[in-house]
């Protein structure tokens, strides 16, 4: 029996082209996506027929044979999940980068073939109990938890479909990730489970309902949280083309954003950019533990040279892990850099398999493998012991590189449809040194709706200008597209011709870009904007506004306003008033109004004479 | 034991179809002998139970169904490797050849080790971050967009742009201010040879010809071997970067020329094409020659790269270019119109970067107001630009004091900055004290960029 079965689920390569196979004897046991082997290479298999089957290997094809032996793993590619991904450095198909270099005999090259297990089988994690022997427990009840890293506490869950009895539970000690931790009865059934599941990685992970995003993730970038707000659990794209500082967001999020856990994805891009992804992290310390980044992420690489079908499953891989912490109840943020590499794997494959083409070569397959990604963020009530809700998030973050900065390339339009927020970088913004350069014309984002409640609760009240977050950010939207409207009268006229009130509107528009948009990712004060230095910022702009406008209905000039003293401080405050010492803006509140008034005074003056 | 076939199926421009009759390895290299004596390699790109597909990297006319032993050699393409290469020329399969005559020579060259020309992928993990210099010499290239070890930093060219003269330039003059061993591997992808003998006299009068390793794909070679040549250069490189502890920069010329043979044989193949004809995966085929780049942990060697491409009708976003760009850590771009007013290297100063430098420049390395002059030069420039246009508006006369000092910045930036000899050589000294001299056409008040500290030091104008 045993003998029988065994032999069943051997195969022999029939063709090779490329990255493909084709493997004949397995077709009646393989289901599609699950894994063979051949000569220590993976693969996946992707189309079933009669008489044969069609697998993609994840590495370079050389050297193998026709006839060679192929295995069925009888599984789907799946993730490893437990302690230890913190702070790791995986493949695309989840190999471990540090400990294949240790074992490498090639000094720093990836060889072909590292079998390796994802997480280390050997390392010991301390690990405290949380219930004990005849608790009932279910998926995703916490049977106890390691302390991952000093920033996150990582939960030992129940698989997804588990449910009974507890019959042992280890002790508070140190343990590995594969000795016997706990056993659950169910029936006349019993199991034994250890610190790490697998889960497939085109499977979502499940939960006990989906809830409403109320929450914005906060990411310091004053654009994009005014503006172009995301929320925890919320879809993003960044398109640019190359030099526009897609990577520099990318990173600045992974450092700032105020998420749990961050898992980056390098897909499809610079090797270099990924060591000094890993050298920063290294050195940056999270101002609110005191304890390298590095210690909330887990890293995915996969450079544009390694094989590219892993790279194809490296985006799905990074969501997979990001659902796992999100099952724990944290704020995950998956932050994938670049999607559209990822679609070019998919286009390669389906080159080689001679499919149907739609738009420039793209598969018609794309639009529902991209939102199968994008599908998986959201708030989500997770399954736990409590009776009372708990919530975790997944927010994806996903850059796309048009070809040649063109928004209009089917994988920047398809992204589109799917994601709810968009920021468009703009290559004449990058040129101008205008960073970021998120064009405020042709971003948008949906959900200020969802958080204005939130924002609302943290609103700094200031009597003189009594409005909120919202208000805010329409009034600025609205002085930014005046402006826009103003560009082609001015080029006509020149900006000296004119109304009075037409350039004030076009001073403050350039206050606000220069002061407010403009944002140095490289400063050390510059580079996060805290909620309530926002808030305060953005209303000592429209007091500005607002009493500027005043001003000139009754007469006075824009060379007036343009002489108030404060103007000059304004500009500076991104980069010299740091998020604790708010009070610096308070006083430039309370001089702009007295300026003001002086400036009244002084004009009331001349009048009465 | 190898095995031997006879009779070739058929036959489409580089690729042959052979009825499956052993095992084959997926990869393996062949050789295909023609009764009038000629050798062509080629390699299995394809096989089924029934046909093996094979590319041939030369000439296939001649070959007739009947008329060649094809050769299974049980092994992938090699290339011997040895010290006994530097101040040779090769050709794309490593052998050594004439430059004058294009043929091979019969020279037996040493081999120190066998080498599979399409490497391993670097450990993202193994990388480190590159951040120190090489010089080459060049004001703008060392003074604004500073060459860095382990970056790859192209430069877009157009048809009839000096960028021939520029990488003569770069490969006689660059080096690393250390003391350590630095080797140049030129690559020349589809060149034509008059271009190929210029080159080689260029090398040989610098007297540096021993440090030099060249690799030439003529321009009427098969576009199989172009595909190669690369390969083999940074094969190569990588043996010595990584094995013999050297720093090497590879200069490969002209990667329009690679890509457009790519092209050729995708369509030779039956693929589907994607913008312009060019291949789906020509995003992956750059990467799997740029990426060869960089530092390794642990390893005192580097591998610097400077593709040059010819950007077709000028345009930056032409396939070609715009991939490169997407890949590569900055990117250098000529100019047309400057170089018509006679200015050389004519570099496009607003359009060009080096992302690597911000980390690699300064007190220890450059020189203390290094990063603050680079930036103010740029800032200057695109002001003087700026006023440029004006005087088409507004007249000479009706700028202000502060705007002719910019005009006159930029007209002294362009003639004794960028302008340079194409075989004088500027050391970072030199190079930023020539730029201290145009800003000093500035009022001192108006150098925003730039420390009081290297002011009091540096500032040679009047107050």
């Amino acid at each position: 029996m045993n003998e029988v079965q065994r032999k069943k689920q051997f195969g022999f390569v029939s063709s090779i082209n490329g990255s493909l196979i084709e493997i004949k004897g397995l077709e009646n046991q393989v289901r599609l996506s699950d894994l063979v082997r051949v000569n220590n290479i993976l693969g996946e298999v992707i189309q079933i027929y009669s008489d044969h089957v069609i697998a993609q290997l994840f590495e370079n094809t050389n050297n193998l044979k026709l006839n060679q032996k192929v295995t069925s793993l009888q599984e789907p590619l799946s993730m490893e999940l437990g302690p230890g991904l913190l702070g790791t450095i995986f493949d695309g198909i989840q190999r471990p980068l540090e400990a294949t270099l240790l074992q490498s005999t090639t000094g720093g090259f990836l060889e072909r073939g590292a079998d390796l297990p994802s997480l280390s089988r050997t390392k010991k994690w301390l690990f405290k109990p949380l219930k004990k022997v005849d608790d009932s427990v279910n998926t995703g009840h916490v049977i106890g938890f390691v302390q991952e890293t000093p920033l996150i506490k990582h939960k030992i869950l129940v698989p997804v479909g588990v449910s009974g009895t507890l019959t042992y539970i280890a002790e508070e000690g140190e343990y590995t990730i594969v000795d016997e931790l706990y056993r659950v009865k169910s029936g006349s059934n019993e199991k034994t489970f250890n610190m790490f599941q697998k889960w497939p990685i085109t499977k979502n992970r499940p939960y006990k309902s989906r809830s409403y995003p109320h929450e914005p993730l906060i990411t310091g970038i004053r654009t994009i949280d005014l503006l172009f707000p995301i929320v925890k659990g919320g879809t993003v794209a960044v398109p640019g083309g190359f030099g526009t500082g897609k990577t520099v967001i990318q990173q600045s999020l992974a450092k700032w954003c105020d998420a749990d856990v961050i898992v980056f994805v390098g897909c499809g891009e610079r090797g270099n950019e990924i060591a000094d992804v890993l050298k920063q992290f290294t050195e940056i310390i999270d101002p609110k533990s005191g304890r390298p980044l590095l210690e909330r992420i887990v890293l995915i690489a996969n450079t544009s040279n390694m094989p590219v079908s892993a790279r194809e499953a490296s985006i799905f891989s990074g969501v997979t892990i990001g659902e796992y912490y999100r099952d724990m109840g944290y704020d995950v943020a998956v932050l994938a850099d670049s999607t559209s590499r990822w679609a070019e794997s998919l286009r390669e494959i389906s080159g080689l398999l001679e499919e149907m083409p739609a738009e420039e070569g793209y598969p018609a397959y794309l639009p529902s493998k991209i939102s199968s990604f994008y599908e998986r963020a959201g708030v989500v009530n997770i399954y736990s012991d409590e009776d009372s809700s708990n919530f975790g998030s997944l927010t994806i973050i996903g850059s796309v590189s048009p070809p040649s900065g063109d928004f209009s390339e089917p994988v920047t339009s398809t992204t589109k449809r799917f994601v709810q927020a968009f920021w468009a970088l703009d290559a004449n913004l990058a040129y101008s040194k205008h960073y970021p350069a998120i064009n405020w014309l042709k971003s948008y984002s949906k959900y200020p709706d969802f958080i204005s409640d939130w924002w609302y609760e943290r609103d700094v009240y200031w009597p003189e200008i009594d409005i909120d977050w919202n208000e805010c950010r329409k009034e600025i939207n609205n002085i930014l597209s005046q402006e826009n409207e103003l560009k082609n009268v001015t080029q006509l006229v020149g900006e000296e011709n004119l109304p009075e009130d037409q350039q004030f509107i076009l001073f403050i528009s350039k206050l606000i870009r220069n002061s407010f948009l403009i944002q140095n990712a490289f400063d050390p004060i510059d580079c996060f904007t805290d909620i309530k230095k926002l808030i305060e910022f953005t209303k000592i702009i429209l007091l500005l506004y607002h009493e500027g406008q005043q001003l000139i209905a009754q007469g006075y000039l824009i060379d007036d306003i343009k002489d108030i003293k404060v103007v000059d401080y304004i500009l500076r405050i991104g980069q010299s008033v740091p998020n604790d010492q708010l009070a610096e803006i308070e006083q430039l509140r309370k001089d702009l109004s007295y300026e003001i008034e002086s400036l009244k005074l002084i004009h009331g003056a001349l009048k009465k004479k | 034991m190898s095995v031997i076939y006879r009779k070739i199926k058929q036959i489409i421009g580089p690729l042959l179809f052979l009825e499956n009759k052993h095992d084959v390895q997926y990869g393996e290299i062949v050789k295909i002998r023609s009764v009038d004596g000629s050798e062509r390699t080629g390699q299995v790109v394809k096989m089924n139970e029934d046909m093996i597909t094979i590319e041939v990297f030369e000439d296939t006319s001649g070959l007739s169904s009947e008329n060649a032993s094809i050769t299974f050699t049980e092994d992938s393409f090699k290339i011997k490797i040895s010290s006994d290469m530097f101040g040779r020329v090769f050709n794309s399969l490593g052998k050594p050849i004439d430059i004058n005559t294009k043929q091979e020579l019969d020279t037996e060259l040493l081999t120190e080790v066998d080498r599979d020309i399409n490497g391993l992928p670097i450990n993202p993990f193994a990388r480190d971050y590159p951040s120190e210099v090489i010089q080459t010499g060049i004001s703008v290239i060392d003074g604004l967009f500073t060459l860095i070890r382990g970056q790859k930093l192209p430069i877009f060219s157009g048809q009839g742009l000096p960028h021939n003269l520029l990488a003569a330039q770069i490969v006689t003059q660059a080096k690393v201010l250390t003391e350590e061993p630095f080797l140049i591997i030129f690559c020349g992808i589809g060149i034509i040879q008059d271009e190929a003998i210029f080159f080689m006299k260029r090398f040989q009068e610098s007297g540096n010809i021993q440090n030099i390793i060249s690799f030439i794909n003529f321009a009427d070679d098969p576009i199989m071997e172009r595909l190669i040549i690369p390969r083999v250069a940074l094969t190569t490189a990588e043996y010595f970067a990584f094995e013999k502890d050297m720093h090497v920069l590879v200069i490969l010329i002209d990667m329009t020329n690679y890509a457009e043979a790519l092209r050729e044989l995708s369509s030779a193949k039956e693929e589907i094409p994607s913008r312009k004809g060019y291949p789906g995966y020509l995003y992956t085929d750059f990467a799997s020659i740029y990426e060869r780049t960089g530092r390794i942990k642990g390893k005192k060697g580097t591998i610097t790269q400077i593709p040059i491409l010819t950007m077709p009708n000028d345009d930056i976003s032409h396939p070609i270019p715009d991939t490169t760009g997407y890949i590569t850590e900055g990117q250098l771009v000529l100019n047309r119109n400057l170089d018509k007013t006679g200015i050389y290297p004519p570099f496009e100063v607003l359009a060009s970067i080096s992302r690597l430098m911000k980390d690699a420049i300064g007190k220890n390395t450059t020189r203390e107001d290094h990063a603050d002059v680079s930036s103010q030069l740029l800032s200057s420039y695109s002001a003087s630009l700026e006023t440029r246009d004006l005087i088409s508006i507004v007249g000479e006369d009706g700028l202000n004091y502060n705007q002719k000092a910019l005009l006159r910045f930029g007209n002294e930036f362009e003639r004794s900055f960028l302008n340079q000899g194409d075989k004088e050589e500027r050391d970072i000294n030199k190079t930023l004290d020539i730029a201290w001299k145009a800003l000093s056409s500035i009022p001192r008040n108006q150098l925003f960029r730039i420390h009081h500290e290297f002011l009091d030091k540096y500032y040679i104008g009047g107050v």
